[in-house]
């Protein structure tokens, strides 16, 4: 569908800004500018670019900085909000002297169909407090939950897998 | 200064609230009944606990170079305890462990 | 002041993680143990750079949770095809 052109370009731009990212973190964490950590970044993050193009991984999977803005302003903070409420229930659970929990396996068609969204969404699964990924596959996630209500939460068609896929496709509009 | 002694009440509040969950995850690994619920427990140590650990000293640090430090903390904690969990969770499912589950329905009521 | 409070409450929790280790029973349980005494560490080497004034001691942090993490996976890899791990169900 993009013309040959167009992809040597954007793989071209990719290099390019996966250098910049690289450039940026090596200028954060040695946070001195003298000229000759200057120019040792900029070898070492030129180095990285050139073994990542040999090996190729500077694609969408290995690079995905087109995720970045919809992931930043609109996944993330949903995230975030999804961790502290499950991780407040949970942390109600270890301190309740019955112990009120009810483990439970279930298992989970996702709707995403990259490899990338796969991924976001089996580590979303595992980041949020009260349920874990265990196994992951194209067609199937094997999710182990502590409660029953968690585990009615994880879900084909259920929040986060509409969010995650919403993210998956971004910029195109969703349906 | 009003607005200091704002931050630093934040940044107090965030350290605090921070130590406790990591406290409540320790509590948890060593209360629940196998190792799957347990994995649940340090998950709160690590989402929430370094979370509001790592706020509350972004709070003290500003906007500096030791800020951007503590960010890079953040997100390297975010993006690979997960990736371990998972490794952990699945490596233990492969190895035959199995998970002590709720009987269906039936005792639903607690 | 709260510094020392956080200090004091992470060393707690991995002291509690410790006890995990040390009680088992199965490979994993103690691996799990390991990975939360890591993060907590982390953590302490974080507030510990604050609570001596030397933001320094963040560097550690980042090099000590990137090896915390290679090192999980590395165990992992290394117990795949062992039956030891399986021994104690």
């Amino acid at each position: 569908m993009i013309p040959h052109i167009a992809t040597r370009k954007l793989s071209m731009l990719r290099s390019f800004s996966l250098f910049l990212c690289l450039f940026l973190c090596w200028l954060l964490l040695s946070g001195m500018p003298a000229p000759f950590l200057l120019s040792a970044g900029l070898g070492s993050a030129l180095l990285v670019v050139w073994f990542a193009r040999r090996i190729d991984i500077v694609d969408h999977e290995g690079h995905p900085i087109r995720l970045l803005w919809p992931a930043l302003l609109s996944y993330w903070p949903w995230l975030l909000k999804e961790i502290v409420v499950s991780a407040w229930q949970v942390s109600r659970i270890v301190l309740d002297p019955k112990l009120p929990i009810s483990p439970t396996l279930v298992r989970l068609r996702p709707s995403q169909t990259t490899d990338v969204g796969l991924v976001i969404h089996a580590n979303s699964i595992t980041l949020t407090p009260g349920t874990i990924s265990v196994k992951v596959g194209r067609e199937e996630f094997l999710v182990h939950a502590l409660t029953r209500e968690g585990a009615a939460g994880v879900q084909r068609g259920g929040e986060m897998d509409k969010r995650v896929s919403a993210l998956e496709k971004w910029p195109e509009p969703v349906r | 200064m009003s607005l200091d002694l704002l931050r630093d009440l934040a940044s107090w509040t965030c350290l605090l609230a921070g130590g406790g969950f990591c406290l409540v995850g320790g509590i948890g690994l060593l209360r629940m009944p196998d190792f799957y619920t347990r994995m649940h427990a340090a998950s709160v140590t690590d989402t929430i606990g370094a979370g509001l650990v790592l706020l509350g000293l972004l709070f003290q640090a500003g906007f500096s170079l030791v800020g951007a430090k503590l960010l890079m903390v953040g997100l390297l904690i975010f993006f690979t305890s997960p990736t371990a969990s998972h490794a952990l969770a699945r490596s233990a499912l492969l190895h035959g462990l199995k998970p002590k589950l709720a009987p269906p329905e039936a005792s639903s009521k607690p | 002041m709260m510094f020392s409070a956080v200090a004091v409450a992470l060393l707690v929790t991995t002291a509690l993680a410790l006890a995990r280790a040390a009680l088992g029973p199965t490979v994993f349980d103690r691996l799990q143990a390991a990975n939360t005494i890591g993060t907590c560490t982390m953590l302490l080497l974080a507030t510990l750079g604050f609570l001596g004034g030397r933001p320094e001691f963040l560097d550690l942090a980042l090099v000590y949770g990137l090896l915390n993490v290679i090192g999980m996976v590395a165990v992992l890899k290394f117990f795949r095809h062992d039956r030891s791990a399986e021994a104690d169900k």
